[in-house]
């Protein structure tokens, strides 16, 4: 592959992120603006202008290790980087796309674990019920990471304030967020 | 007058007290918020980080409710909320192979012609106009107007204040009789999702903002999110852990704020459910 490629964005990994968001990794110049103002670049293995840098190098193992990254699990979606960005490039947009394709491929780095965990008994939750139930949420979360105890101390202090129902919030129609489930994980293997 | 409402689920569960003060708020300026009628989740965090078809179809739903229900003008007063519908609706009319996917998922009607409020630029357009005269306990302290990332960011798509050094909320307290202070910390993330999956991560970001807050003097740290009131105050023993102090500074949401100003009682507006006891 010529540098020219290499620099365009349009090859490999950098090229999917084109395709699907418009995002072109290439208009980095790697001032590091991002990885300033990132409030989680310290816990990051790639702060947010490496990511950047590995993309643009179009290298399938860097590639590789981007989409098996804690950065991009890690990263709070605060828009921050874009906000800040000479070049307005939309790294939280993005970022959405490289997790979604993480999970497909299942490269999600096992560090994630929990984080990813939050988010599958979040939308669970929704997909049920189509509102979110805390305590199911709390009670699933557990399950699926056996961080029992973590936060045990919380819910009755909630509970004491008003601040958790026992019983969901079911909508009617629950079979209409159901079937915009259905759809939209068919396109999605997770 | 007559407003649409989509509280989300946060205002019908761990963040009810800012459910209550809007309605409060609201109430005192004859001011009637209408329910969506059978709303969903809008899939917050969740949903964008997992799947992007989910993330757009879950608000588009809300949004084609809205419409049915013959409502021109939305309050959403969650931050993370009003960022999902106010992305959706902009993703939407810029890309109509998305839109033409998104409505299909949805089975609803969806033109994308709700307008969607956010806190500030609901007190702004139907309140303050009429706050004069209403204020009887001017809340007389030094505050913190926290601003959090969903309110201003992304700025090109919400277009509302600045994404440095907002003033909006400044604005509504120094009308309430507040002192707003100068700080840094205005914009800088709380951790938000991470709260439960990564609890650590929050008591440092978190305790960023409260530590700034107190340093500059505030006596209370003024909201406008769910998210951010649920880490500023129920995650305040990680905030402490993480300062290595006992802060107590109160958490308030705008609402309440205005709402103790014209003279709502405070158990109306919520105010003794917050984990940091309100002393002011």
């Amino acid at each position: 592959m010529s540098s020219d490629t290499h620099h365009s964005g349009i090859s490999g990994l950098g090229g999917e992120v084109l395709g699907h968001t418009d995002v072109k990794v290439s208009h980095c110049y790697q001032c590091g603006k991002c990885s300033a103002g990132c409030p989680l670049s310290e816990e990051m293995d790639y702060p947010p202008s490496v990511i950047m840098r590995m993309l643009q190098t179009a290298n399938p193992d860097l590639e590789d290790k981007v989409l098996r990254s804690l950065s991009i699990w890690v990263c709070l979606t605060c828009e921050m980087c874009f906000a800040r960005c000479p070049m307005s490039i939309d790294i939280p947009k993005m970022m959405d796309f490289l997790r979604e394709k993480s999970l497909n491929e299942k490269k999600s780095n096992p560090k994630a674990k929990e984080i990813i965990a939050f988010h599958k008994s979040f939308l669970d939750s929704i997909k049920y019920t189509g509102r979110l139930y805390e305590i199911g949420l709390f009670v699933d979360y557990k399950a699926r990471t056996l961080k029992i105890l973590d936060d045990l101390a919380l819910a009755p202090k909630m509970m004491k304030r008003g601040k958790l129902n026992i019983i969901p919030e079911l909508i009617k129609d629950r079979s209409g967020v159901a079937a915009i489930f259905r759809k939209a994980n068919k396109k999605n293997k997770n | 007058m007559t407003l649409g409402f989509y509280p989300g689920c946060s205002l019908k569960g761990s963040s009810r007290e800012y459910a209550e003060s809007v309605l409060a708020v609201a109430k005192a300026f004859d001011i009637h918020l209408e329910e969506i009628k059978d709303w969903n989740c809008c899939g917050a965090t969740a949903a964008h980080n997992m799947n992007k078809e989910l993330s757009l179809a879950l608000p588009a739903r809300i949004l084609s409710l809205a419409e049915k229900q013959g409502l021109t003008e939305i309050v959403v007063p969650c931050a993370a909320c009003y960022s999902r519908l106010t992305v959706t609706k902009h993703e939407l009319s810029e890309n109509p192979a998305l839109k033409a996917v998104v409505t299909d998922a949805n089975d609803l009607a969806y033109t994308g012609s709700v307008s969607v409020l956010n806190i500030v630029q609901m007190l702004d357009k139907y309140i303050i106009p009429n706050l004069e005269g209403r204020v009887v306990k001017p809340f007389e302290h030094k505050v913190a107007c926290y601003y959090g990332c969903l309110l201003v960011r992304p700025h090109e798509i919400l277009k509302f204040d600045r994404e440095e050094d907002p003033q909006s909320l400044d604005a509504l307290m120094l009308k309430a009789g507040a002192t707003p202070i100068d700080w840094a910390f205005k914009t800088e993330c709380c951790g938000a999702g991470l709260s439960v999956s990564r609890t650590s991560s929050v008591g440092r970001l978190s305790g960023k903002i409260i530590g700034d807050a107190k340093d500059r003097g505030a006596e209370a740290i003024i909201v406008a999110c769910p998210m951010c009131h649920s880490n500023l105050d129920m995650r305040r023993d990680a905030i402490n852990a993480y300062l290595g102090e006992k802060v107590d500074i109160p958490v308030l949401y705008i609402t309440q704020a205005i709402g103790l100003a014209i003279g709502l009682d405070r158990k109306a507006l919520g105010l003794q459910r917050h984990f940091v006891k309100v002393s002011v």
